[in-house]
């Protein structure tokens, strides 16, 4: 691992974070209900992206588990908060 | 030292996703609608993670001396579940801006929501 790719993984993580800072602030601004859920559903996204670029860090493909697996999640939970939105039920 | 040309290419590529991420996330921010709202989250799910998809198929192939392409499957599935997400959320915000009797437009055939 050179110090150049170590100082731009340092960079973009900062950047990430920066991203997720304004996604929070969305989150907990958002005039209304599906607001909330949109800038969840980005936090979800860039977990991921932070995942994948821990895995080029620490170079281990065990971060890629971690990053699918938030893929899924992420989409579930999406999917069952827009479905509640919609209809106040989850299952019905 | 100079660094080798691969990870040079992987450190630019990580780069430009993060500003490709913070720009998504400025939109979702600035935006005044959320049906503007709506497309900006669209950047870091579609062209950031392909970019960092990219930088760590270079990474793991130039590690491994031989190809690993396993980061794909994210790029696959992540194509698939975005635009689900952002239909459903969007008929969801339609259907409660009419339930709170919002100006929007008409559905475009004759039945209700």
């Amino acid at each position: 691992m050179s110090p150049l790719l170590n100082l731009a993984i340092t960079v973009t993580l900062g950047l990430y974070a920066l991203a997720m800072g304004i996604g929070l602030l969305r989150l907990l601004r958002g005039p209304s209900a599906q607001d909330r859920v949109l800038a969840l559903d980005f936090l979800y996204v860039v977990g991921m992206l932070v995942m994948l670029v821990l895995a080029i860090r620490y170079d281990s493909s065990m971060y890629f588990e971690g990053a699918f697996l938030m893929v899924l999640f992420g989409f579930v939970g999406s999917l069952a908060m827009a479905k509640f939105l919609l209809r106040g039920e989850v299952i019905e | 030292m100079m660094a080798p040309f691969s990870e040079m290419v992987v450190a630019l590529l990580l780069l430009a996703s993060g500003v490709v991420v913070l720009a998504a996330a400025l939109g979702l921010w600035r935006l005044p609608d959320f049906f503007a709202r709506l497309h900006a989250p669209a950047l870091a799910s579609t062209l950031a993670a392909w970019i960092v998809t990219l930088a760590s198929i270079i990474h793991f192939t130039v590690r491994a001396g031989e190809l690993s392409l396993h980061v794909w499957l994210i790029i696959i599935i992540l194509s698939i579940t975005a635009p689900v997400t952002t239909i459903v959320l969007a008929r969801a915000a339609l259907f409660r801006r009419r339930l709170a009797g919002d100006d929007l437009p008409p559905p475009l055939s004759g039945h209700e929501v």
